[in-house]
């Protein structure tokens, strides 16, 4: 009989000592030392004196020679010569940038001089490698001088390639020029009966893109820009399978390399997120106990409670475990997380979230509530806010109140009854396609002005739900999951005129300024203190976060307001 | 909405009192507010009075939920605790039944706890009274209904019913719409 292992004790898993974040290192001697700015030793002074013979040695000797052979470019020779005598290391670096910066610029001056480099570089390189053997001669004391020379050598040889490489580049563009066919051809192939080939298609929106980035230079003579815009249109439309309305008004936003990007990142799904309820546990708990169940997470740098997941492996799903169940963890896209950041609902505040289904963003508020306080979470959608309600009870939310009312009536039944509003109003979702690709043929003009209107409609009513208290409350968070201007930049401006409330800044590390000017539009100065995410430069959802402060209980913009608009 | 009758009171005390005794009081009198327990489309919500007069203001037929869902006053006048209510139910249980890793999933998916799942349980359980499961990790899963004394757990069979369920968390997905 063997010994009995003992199954039930287990090794810890999880981070051990050694994981543990390190100090900064202490070094045991002074670190001024380094500086450079260190007293001479009498050695130090005997070898500077030295060096100072070697070097005026080698200056005669040198002189001697230009006078033998004279080179034009004798100016550079001194400079190498010089340059080995220097031993200090920050000197060196110093003398071998100014080395190279004028070793480019005399190749520079050449290029235009000179037709034919070849023939001059080449002697070039030959006075050099004669400097080489010289240095071996009369240098004994250290290798790595010739060790420095020779990197410096071949930096500048890189130099020379590189550069070369570039003027290359440019010339064989300008000569060959990146040809597409005119727009009547592209129209008939899409057109044909014939599916149009994609790889084709693809070719051709990177050669238009590539004109457009510089128009001027790569143009075909007799071609308007109007036309190779609208060919690659088409061609984007049917490659990524958008409807041109909206393939329109992305390109107006975005440029046509964004673009690209910005439909290449709608391709491709988002990490999945989760969100530590902090009401049930801590995140580096909830990460520890998901890492025993071989689900790999990795924490969010700008949240406090985000973490990502970067594996799960097939047996477990993550949205059934039972720390799920549970209600320790909820899943929820990154970007979700801002608004309610933004939002920075305090302990003991009386908040609204207007249109709350599922329930992410709300029960997020009421974590950071620590459940006091009281929380409204109300969707229109009778069916929606069934999720709601699983959410709450799930996670362990008890100060909330869970109704199906229509977001617009809420300044009837409670006139300046909160503290703050969250509004993350119903949108075309265009900063979400990767999620719901129906998006990308669904809407028309008509679908975004409806929302547009809706959205304009609810900001109202949620500033006026809020009241004015100076300081810290009376705060509205306009939020979309759209990166359009109209359903963004255009509402917020709409309620900046309509009711007397100010943006101020959301509060976010991340994301990138508002537009204040938009394809001929002015839109309010402050516009640029809200906040765009988009899919490329985030890899989150696309969102829009705007954060409004109430200046007072009036209906009416303040005569100051009112004043700038009448002078716009 | 509106509050308990003194029958639905009782009913529903009573029904608390077969998991968490004589803490029954602690729940209803907080040192950190006043908090109550109101009856709207015949489920019993426990709330705190604040949200509740604020809740009052709103219009009912909208109404969904307020504060914590205890559960429902049948038609035929019993009182069922739902799922929601076990947030409140397990830090003052007196009956706990944890079960093995293995048979975790089993129960979050409505089975019973077996001899065979059962890990440990608390000392001195009556038969036929009710239980918080836990999980090995002290996770709570749901609750239910000792069928077995604990004596008689030691001689049980494997597939001996130890614990009837009653309300477990795999309802959040499997029961979504018929929470409260």
């Amino acid at each position: 009989m063997g010994r009995k292992a003992n199954f039930e004790e287990k090794q810890k898993k999880g981070p051990g000592k050694k994981a543990k974040k390190q100090q900064a290192p202490v070094y045991s001697f002074d670190v001024r030392e380094f500086d450079g700015n260190r007293k001479l030793t009498s050695r130090d002074k005997a070898r500077a004196k030295k060096r100072a013979l070697k070097a005026a040695a080698q200056q005669e000797r040198k002189a001697k020679k230009q006078k033998t052979a004279q080179q034009p470019n004798s100016k550079e020779d001194e400079l190498d010569s010089t340059g080995e005598e220097q031993f200090s290391p920050e000197e060196m670096a110093e003398l071998q940038e100014s080395a190279a910066a004028q070793g480019t610029q005399q190749e520079k001056t050449k290029k235009t001089l000179f037709g034919e480099e070849d023939s001059d570089e080449d002697k070039e390189e030959e006075e050099e490698e004669d400097d080489d053997s010289e240095g071996e001669e009369d240098s004994e004391d250290d290798i790595e001088t010739d060790i420095e020379k020779m990197s410096k050598k071949l930096e500048k040889e890189n130099q020379r390639r590189l550069a070369e490489g570039e003027a290359y580049m440019e010339e064989a563009t300008s000569k060959v020029g990146v040809q597409i066919p005119s727009l009547e051809e592209v129209k008939k192939e899409m057109d044909g009966e014939t599916e149009p080939d994609l790889p084709t298609i693809n070719s051709r929106i990177k050669d238009t893109a590539f004109i457009l980035a510089d128009f001027k230079k790569r143009h075909e003579e007799g071609r308007s820009r109007a036309e190779y815009m609208e060919i690659f249109l088409m061609d984007l439309s049917t490659y990524y399978s958008y409807n041109t309305f909206l393939m329109e008004k992305l390109l107006h936003m975005f440029g046509p390399s964004e673009l690209i990007e910005f439909l290449e990142a709608n391709e491709l799904p988002r990490p999945v997120t989760i969100r530590t309820n902090t009401l049930r546990t801590r995140r580096k708990v909830l990460a520890t106990s998901l890492i025993d169940r071989g689900v790999d997470v990795d924490i969010i740098p700008w949240s406090r409670v985000g973490l990502v997941v970067m594996r799960t492996p097939g047996n477990v799903t993550l949205g059934a475990t039972p720390e799920y169940l549970a209600g320790h963890y909820i899943l929820q896209g990154a970007s979700s997380f801002l608004p309610v950041m933004a939002l920075s609902p305090k302990e003991g505040e009386k908040i609204l979230d207007m249109c709350a289904a599922p329930g992410g963003k709300a029960t997020h508020i009421a974590a950071i509530m620590r459940n006091t306080g009281m929380l409204v979470a109300n969707d229109v959608n009778k069916d929606r806010v069934k999720a709601v309600v699983g959410n709450f009870h799930r996670l362990g939310i008890t100060n909330s109140v869970i109704t199906t009312n229509d977001g617009r009536c809420f300044p009837k039944i409670m006139p300046r009854g909160f503290d703050r509003v969250l509004l993350d109003a119903p949108c075309s979702g265009t900063g979400v396609i990767s999620k719901d690709e129906r998006v990308k043929v669904s809407k028309d003009p008509k679908d975004i002005n409806r929302c547009s209107h809706l959205q304009r409609e609810l900001l109202l009513a949620a500033i006026d739900s809020v009241h004015k208290f100076d300081g810290v409350n009376g705060y509205v968070v306009y939020s979309t999951c759209s990166v359009l201007v109209e359903e963004n930049e255009e509402v917020v401006e709409y309620a900046l005129k309509k009711r007397n409330v100010q943006l101020v800044p959301t509060g976010l590390d991340i994301g990138k300024p508002g537009f204040v000017n938009y394809r001929g539009k002015r839109f309010n100065s402050t516009m640029n203190v809200c906040k765009r995410i988009y899919p490329h430069s985030y890899n989150m959802d696309g969102f829009f976060i705007a954060k409004l402060k109430k200046m007072d209980d009036t209906e009416a913009p303040s005569q100051a307001a009112q004043a700038q608009v009448k002078g716009k | 909405m509106r509050p308990l009758s003194n029958e639905e009171t009782k009913l529903v005390l009573t029904k608390l009192k077969k998991y968490i005794g004589q803490n029954v009081r602690t729940l209803l009198e907080r040192s950190d507010g006043l908090y109550c327990l109101r009856l709207h489309n015949n489920r019993v919500y426990y709330v705190k009075e604040e949200i509740m007069k604020f809740a009052v203001s709103l219009p009912r037929e909208n109404l969904v939920s307020l504060g914590v869902c205890f559960g429902k006053i049948t038609k035929g006048g019993k009182f069922m605790l739902r799922i929601t209510a076990l947030d409140f139910l397990h830090p003052y249980c007196q009956n706990k039944i944890w079960v093995k890793s293995s048979s975790e999933d089993s129960f979050l998916y409505g089975n019973h706890v077996y001899k065979s799942g059962l890990s440990r349980i608390s000392d001195n359980t009556a038969k036929y009274t009710g239980a918080i499961v836990f999980s090995s990790k002290d996770i709570p899963l749901g609750f239910g209904v000792t069928g077995k004394s604990t004596p008689e757990c030691r001689l049980a069979d494997p597939m001996n019913i130890i614990c009837f369920n009653q309300a477990d968390v795999g309802e959040y997905i499997r029961n979504e719409e018929g929470l409260i």
